[in-house]
This record gives C-alpha cells, sequence and structure tokens, in this order.
C-alpha cells in the first residue's frame, strides 16, 4: 500500500455563504452545512459555531472530535461511505489540519465531556487548539439512545468529509509518502532492526463505548491486523465513547500518536512491522480469546521483537492490557504499556486496577482524578448543566461564582491513552 | 532575606546528653548548636533567626506541650521554612522532628527534616513533610547538612524539586500529574529503544501492590442466613435523587426495598458511566439479583434477605475511597445481623 | 465486610481484577453490562442463569477458604 497525506494547515475558519479555501483561510458555507446535516432526517435541528484558541468559550458534552479529510479519488472513512476495493490506505488523502469538526447536543450519555478554548483545561487536550466548527445536533424525539449515537457520529462524520473536499483544490499543502509493501518485503527491508508491533486497544463493549471498523461495529472484530495508512483514512473511528479524558475520538484515531511515533524512528533504529487492533469486549471468554489472539498474531504472525500497546478506557480494559503484556513478554518480545491512573482525587491510592509483573514499562498519562478548577466563560456550547451528570463532574461542579471544579477525566483527550499528550504523573 | 526556624534535640543543642532528656523546649535568638554548622549554607539566601531545643523524652511524652510551644515560636519569628534535625535513626529525637515539621507545615510553613531509612518516624511523617535520606549516626552530618540546605535552598527559591530520587528524599508516595516535553507516545518509543537495547529506563509508573483479604468464618446454614445485596454497578432510584455519580463515587446510598419482590424496571437505573446501560434500565435485576435472592428466600434456600440495597458507582473510584466505603456498608450489615453479602460490580 | 466478619462474594465479570485486588470469594458473572443477565436470552433462559450465578455466589459464602468458581461456567445461547 501507498498512501500520500496531503496536509492542508488552517490558520482560520470562517461561516461564510460558499465554501472556499484561500491562503489558509477556510470559509464554510454555513446553509450547506446544515443542509447536509438536515438529510438525515432523524436530526431536527442543528446550530453551527466556531470555538477558535484563546476564545472564552467551553462546549459540552462534547461527543466526538473529527479532523476534515478527503481523498482525490473514493471516499474517506470506508465503510461508512464507500466500498470500492482497495481505496482505503492507498492514494491520495488531503488534511485539513489546526481545525476540526466537534459534535455536542443534548447528551447521549455520561461519557461526554468538555473542551475549553482558553485557560488552564486548555493545557491539557489538543483540541483546545484547533478552529473548532462545532455541530449542535438535536435528535427527533423518538430516537433511543443507540439510534442517538448512530445519529452524531454520521452527522460528525459527514460533516468532516463535506469540509475535507474543500482541500482537494488546494495546492498550498505539505506531502508526506507513507509506503507499506506486504509484510515480507517490510521484514526484508530492514532486516537488521528490532521489529515493532503496535497493539491497539480500542472499546467494544456498548452505547458510548464502541469503536467502528470500516463503519462496523468492533463488537464483532476479532483482532485484526491493520495498516497505518488505513487509520489515516479513517479505517477506525470513535463511537464517540468511554470517558472524556480516555476517550479515543475519530480525530485521535486519524493522527493517532503511536504510529506517528513509531513512523519516525521507522527504518533507523526499529522496523514498524505491524498494528494488531485488540477489541477490549464485556466477557471473560472474549478478552481471553482476544487476548490469546492478539500475542499470537503479534509474535507468530508478525515475528515481534518489541511491542507498544495503548489502552483505551480503564478499569476493566487494565485486565487486556496486562495480559496482552504478560502473554507478550513472555515471549520475549520487550513491552512498553501507555494508561492513564485513577489515583484519588489526592494521588494517594493504588493507580491501577490489575497488574502482572511484566509490565515494568509503563508510560502513564496523568492521574485522572486529579481535579481542576476552570474558569467561567464567557460562552457556552452546548449544555452547561451535563456537567454535573458527566465523568468528572457532578452536582457540585458548577460553582456559585460561575466557575467549575471537575477532574481532568472530565477533559476531552486530556490523557488520551495514545499518548497523544503531555500530561504524565510522578511519585513525589 | 529568607527566615529559617531551627528545631534540635539537647544533645545537638549543647545542653547535655539522655540525662537531660527531659529538658523542656526553650528558644535561643540566631544559631545555636548545630544550626551553626547549617549557617554557612545559607549564606545571603537566609538565615537562621532563632533555635528551638527540647529534651528528646520531654517532646515524646508532651507532644501537644512541644507543639504549642513550636507554634508560639513560628508565630513570634513568622520563618520561610522550619528545619530540625536531622535525626539520623534516633527513635524520639525522629519523632520529634517529624511532629515540628507537621506541626509548621499545618501553619503554612514549609518545613523538612532529614532520618535515617530505618527510623520509625520515615514512615510516619513522609506523607506529610519532605524528609530527606540521611546517614544512620551523627558521623553522617558532613553529608547531610550540604543536602538538607540546598534543598531547603530550592524550597524558599521555588526552583522546581526534581523527583525523590534525585533530591534524595523520601517519596511521600503522593501521584501528582506533570506535562513532559514529549507527548506519551514519544516517550513509548524511547522508553522501547532503551528497553530493546538493554539500556536503563525508568518506569513511569510502578505497579501497584495489593493485601490479600482473608476469608471470615463461612455460614453454616445458608437456610437460617440474613443475606444482603450490594452493588457498585451505580444503579439508583430513577431520576437520581441523591446525585450518585457517573465516576469517582465517594459515597454509597443504602435504598430500602420494603416488600419488593424485585428491582422494578421503570424505577430504577444505572448512572454508572462505565458501561452501556441500556439493559440494566430494561430490568435492574441484571445488575443487582434482588429478584433472584427474593425468590430463593421464597424457597428456604436461604434464610432471610435484608430488604435494603447498598450502592454506588464502581468507575475510576479510588482504593482509599472504595475501602472506606466498604467499611462504611459492613458497619451498617454488622448492626443489622447480616450473615453474608452478595457484591455485584460492573 | 470479611474483615468485619462478613462472608461476602464478588460477583464480577472480570476477576482477575478482583483476584489482583485480593477478594476472598469471586464468583464469576455473565458481562460487564449485565453480570447477573444476559439480554440475549429468553426470559426464562435469562432467569436459569442468574440463578445459577446467584446460587454459585451463595455457595461460596459457605466455603472456609479463600475460593474463586463460575468463571467457566456454560454460556447459554438461544
Amino acid at each position: 500500500m501507498e498512501l500520500e497525506l496531503r496536509s492542508i494547515q488552517i490558520r482560520d475558519v470562517v461561516l461564510g455563504e460558499k465554501n472556499s479555501l484561500i491562503d489558509g483561510v477556510l470559509t464554510v458555507d454555513e446553509a450547506g452545512l446544515k443542509n447536509l446535516i438536515l438529510e438525515d432526517p432523524r436530526i431536527t435541528a442543528v446550530k453551527v459555531d466556531l470555538a477558535k484558541p484563546g476564545d472564552s468559550c467551553r462546549i459540552l458534552p462534547v461527543k466526538d472530535v473529527i479532523e476534515p479529510r478527503a481523498k482525490l479519488e473514493g471516499d474517506i472513512f470506508p465503510g461508512v461511505f464507500g466500498t470500492e476495493v482497495p481505496v482505503c490506505g492507498n492514494g491520495i488523502t488531503y488534511a485539513l489540519k489546526g481545525c476540526a469538526v466537534v459534535t455536542t447536543g443534548p447528551i447521549v450519555g455520561f461519557q461526554e465531556g468538555l473542551i475549553d478554548m482558553s485557560g488552564p483545561a486548555a493545557q491539557y487536550t489538543l483540541f483546545s487548539k484547533l478552529n473548532n466548527v462545532v455541530l449542535h445536533l438535536t435528535k427527533r424525539e423518538d430516537v433511543d439512545p443507540h439510534e442517538h449515537e448512530e445519529v452524531v457520529r454520521l452527522a460528525g462524520l459527514k460533516a468532516a468529509r463535506w469540509l475535507g473536499e474543500i482541500g482537494l483544490t488546494c495546492t498550498d499543502y505539505e506531502s508526506a509518502i507513507y509506503s507499506w509493501p506486504t509484510l515480507a518485503q517490510r521484514v526484508a527491508q530492514y532486516p537488521e532492526l528490532p521489529k515493532v508491533v503496535y497493539v491497539c486497544n480500542c472499546m467494544a463493549q456498548g452505547l458510548l463505548h464502541d469503536t467502528y471498523f470500516y463503519g462496523r461495529d468492533a463488537k464483532q472484530l476479532v483482532p485484526t491486523v491493520v495498516s497505518p495508512t488505513e487509520f489515516f483514512d479513517g479505517a477506525v473511528i470513535s463511537g464517540n465513547c468511554v470517558s472524556p479524558g480516555s476517550k479515543t475520538t475519530t480525530y485521535h484515531h486519524l493522527n493517532n500518536a503511536v504510529i506517528n511515533a513509531l513512523w519516525a524512528h521507522h527504518g533507523k533504529d526499529l522496523n514498524f512491522v505491524g498494528i494488531i487492533l485488540n477489541p477490549l469486549m464485556v466477557t471473560l471468554k472474549e478478552k481471553q480469546r482476544d487476548i490469546m489472539m492478539t500475542v499470537r498474531i503479534a509474535t507468530e504472525e508478525l515475528g515481534a521483537d518489541a511491542a507498544i500497546i495503548s489502552q483505551e478506557g480503564f478499569g476493566n480494559p487494565t485486565t487486556d492490557l496486562m495480559h496482552v503484556c504478560r502473554g507478550l513478554e513472555q515471549h520475549g518480545v520487550k513491552t512498553v504499556i501507555i494508561t492513564n491512573e485513577d489515583a484519588g482525587t489526592d494521588g494517594m491510592s493504588e493507580s491501577l486496577p490489575d497488574v502482572v509483573t511484566e509490565a515494568n514499562a509503563i508510560i502513564s498519562t496523568g492521574n485522572s482524578n486529579a481535579t481542576i478548577l476552570l474558569p467561567k466563560m464567557d460562552r457556552v456550547l452546548g449544555e452547561l448543566k451535563e456537567i454535573e451528570r458527566v465523568t468528572g463532574g457532578n452536582v457540585d461542579s458548577i460553582k456559585s461564582d460561575g466557575t467549575l471544579l471537575v477532574e481532568i477525566h472530565g477533559i476531552m483527550g486530556g490523557h488520551n491513552l495514545q499518548g497523544n499528550t503531555y500530561l504524565s504523573a510522578t511519585t513525589i | 532575606m529568607k527566615k529559617i526556624l531551627f528545631y534540635t534535640n539537647q544533645f545537638f543543642g549543647q545542653i547535655g546528653g539522655e540525662d537531660m532528656a527531659y529538658t523542656e523546649p526553650q528558644i535561643f535568638e540566631g544559631m545555636h548548636g548545630s544550626a551553626n554548622t547549617f549557617g554557612p549554607h545559607f549564606k545571603d539566601v537566609a538565615e537562621i533567626v532563632a533555635t528551638i531545643v527540647c529534651g528528646d523524652n520531654f517532646y515524646a511524652e508532651n507532644m501537644e506541650t512541644g507543639e504549642a510551644f513550636v507554634r508560639q515560636q513560628i508565630e513570634k519569628y513568622q520563618p520561610d521554612i522550619l528545619i530540625a534535625g536531622p535525626a539520623f535513626n534516633a527513635g524520639r529525637f525522629g519523632i520529634a522532628c517529624g511532629d515540628v515539621c507537621k506541626t509548621a507545615k499545618a501553619m503554612g510553613v514549609e518545613a523538612i527534616t532529614g532520618l535515617y531509612e530505618e527510623n520509625p518516624a520515615v514512615d510516619m511523617y513522609k506523607k506529610d513533610v519532605y524528609i530527606l535520606k540521611v546517614g544512620k549516626s551523627a558521623a553522617g552530618i558532613r553529608k547531610a547538612v550540604p543536602l538538607m540546605a540546598n534543598f531547603a535552598k530550592k524550597l524558599l527559591s521555588g526552583e522546581k524539586l526534581g523527583s525523590p530520587k534525585a533530591e534524595q528524599y523520601y517519596a511521600k508516595g503522593q501521584r501528582v500529574n506533570i506535562f513532559c516535553e514529549k507527548n506519551g507516545a514519544e516517550r513509548a518509543v524511547d522508553m522501547l529503544l532503551a528497553k530493546i537495547n538493554g539500556q536503563p529506563y525508568e518506569t513511569e509508573l510502578e505497579i501497584s501492590t495489593y493485601d490479600k483479604v482473608e476469608p471470615s468464618a463461612p455460614i453454616a446454614d445458608l437456610s437460617k442466613a440474613k443475606i444482603a445485596l450490594c452493588t457498585s454497578g451505580g444503579i439508583v432510584p430513577m431520576g437520581n435523587p441523591d446525585h450518585m455519580v457517573a465516576a469517582t463515587a465517594k459515597f454509597w446510598k443504602a435504598y430500602e426495598l420494603g416488600d419488593a419482590e424485585r428491582l422494578e424496571p421503570g424505577q430504577w437505573e444505572s448512572v454508572h458511566a462505565g458501561f452501556d446501560p441500556v439493559y440494566a434500565n430494561e430490568d435492574p435485576n441484571r445488575v443487582a439479583p434482588y429478584d433472584m435472592l427474593k425468590m430463593l428466600e421464597k424457597e428456604g434456600i436461604i434464610g432471610s434477605v435484608y430488604p435494603v440495597l447498598c450502592s454506588t458507582t464502581g468507575n475510576s473510584t479510588s482504593v482509599a475511597d472504595a475501602t472506606r466505603m466498604g467499611q462504611e456498608i459492613a458497619g451498617r450489615l454488622v448492626s443489622a445481623g447480616v450473615h453474608g453479602v452478595i457484591l455485584t460490580s460492573t | 465486610m470479611e474483615k468485619a466478619g462478613i462472608p461476602a462474594t464478588h460477583i464480577c465479570t472480570v476477576t482477575p481484577i478482583s483476584k489482583t485486588v485480593g477478594a476472598a470469594r469471586i464468583f464469576g458473572a455473565q458481562a460487564i453490562p449485565y453480570p447477573t443477565g444476559d439480554p440475549n436470552l429468553s426470559r426464562e433462559k435469562e432467569m436459569a442463569r442468574r440463578r445459577e450465578i446467584v446460587m454459585g455466589a451463595l455457595q461460596l459464602l459457605t466455603e472456609g477458604n479463600r475460593s474463586v468458581s463460575g468463571e467457566s461456567n456454560a454460556v447459554f445461547t438461544d
């Protein structure tokens, strides 16, 4: 496979009457975007707002964040839109950097999060540094929770593709070529370098705990080999899932930090030989099956010498993380895992609910229970009151002076478990 | 110039040996006794404004009096930091140093001491104050003084502290968030390369260890036993009147069930954010099987069901909070004469 | 609860976590969102499954040793 990724820097977004991209300024046809969203009869209303870095603006409850992307030929987000074979992961893809589609609106579940465009929370998440096109979506009354999630997920993806297509005629881009020949060729390319496999854990547990692979529910997936370029083309998308801080949004999947970090070393001091997408299931037997399969594929199919495992969620997924780590280490595969911690508000509790002694190389993306006091914002997009119900918030979150006391759990992408965050924790 | 208040015992305060261990606390203006060895390290930065000297036995046996004396001196001298000891492996002196520092911290004054690793005061006070790692006996003072003085200077200037290892203090065991230069994925690759190449690396998180719970005496006869149901599945009355949280719960609720035969669908819901609640909302007994316990009660398999549901949300809950809630729930169940518990979690 | 003298069985799906944190009596549940049920089963089979899990958990209350059970129970399918 070979993908050329053409990245266009967006320095500002404005609402207007016609789509255009001139000199880094993305103009969005507001009416056109609304019409696109309202094509789905299950959506009764949509409001479009902009939230930019430095704005006194809070978005809540956020469902998903998506980077606008489009393909020169064929469709981005395969399985959702296109079914051409073998377009995904091949050809030319355009990505609008520095901006995103953010979906909000009445809450689907307790897992939705907060983005502040300024103030202390902005340091925690990359989404505060983007020019965000915020879609406030209202569903038809009879749409049930599972369908509600689907409605907002599809609306976000449609908007991201539609905005991405504005970039297709732009010539001011940075090009990067990602070449991914067959496994035999990849192994032969750098025979002297250690072979590194990336295990990407993804949630597959039901409403707001799901991932979609080629548009289909990952609950029906077994551990599967995926190429980096498939990630870049949106083969893996978020079911708007898991608590906001440890959520892997579609934006995170498109810009998978582990893939990018491994690619930077590929051919230099390691040989990046493959990715396994490992679904985290709800029964012990499925977990055990997926642990067995992931370890087997990594060792006996891909021939890993070393591995990085990224995590999604916490609690029961910690068992999947730990036992894949144990299985790999027992096969002699040097393994590093990425996880957050739940060490209590005061940081004095045990960090992880499940451990194996083989987990001796851990990257921490921070203690999610730590609290943060957020200032009042001039503008709120979405529904502020929902902070009382979402992860990281409670009935006392909104203070009488308008400030907000939340756990950093509540910040979208605050301690992203693909390591797309600068946060960590240390013992003092 | 910043101000330092110094604390030491009768021996290092040059009052006397063990025979003077009941010496009452007294204050000396400026440097006195071993404070003199610290003074030169603070040249132009800070001065030791006064030295408290107290006998080891007196402090150990009259802690409240000792604390009150220290508080008075802190109010009088308004120090920026209190330095106590070092007490090396001396037990009573170590506890006095720890307690004096804790007293200062409670008044908002930074405080440090220095202790040998086996000094029992280390475990007693390391969560509250910085305790620098020093030698076993007074022979270690030559190393201890610059170590403590340099650490004190960092605290006074607000300079960023290194890790407990780098600064040589006993870790409090507290996890604090920090921002790194590189993102987590880049750090993961760096750590992996070190691990592959056999180079040293430091995990960012040591794995936790847990104690095993010893089983208590079993129930001899189920058909005479009173059984209670508890859940961490976030099951609450519909509408969540008590504002049970979606995650990181710090409280639990006891819901009286009266004569109910089951948790009636529509009257209960789950507010737990860690799983898809649709199925629990359809039938709450899928998470808290009260209906089955009532059935088994009718069949005579169990003696009776305690008609109360103890419920919380077990999602990202800290072990400390969970332990406390467990103790509180156990207290209630013991006083209710419960013989056994079924605890479900999601 | 065990420390307070009341035997308690933890019904949970992810038994490895319960073992790690040191629980004394552990019984394997059906699935994370429905530890004592299964929406994929008929009502009768779901109740049978619930009975199996609760009875198994109660049985552990009568045993003197640290015990884990129910992890490999057959899962009913319709």
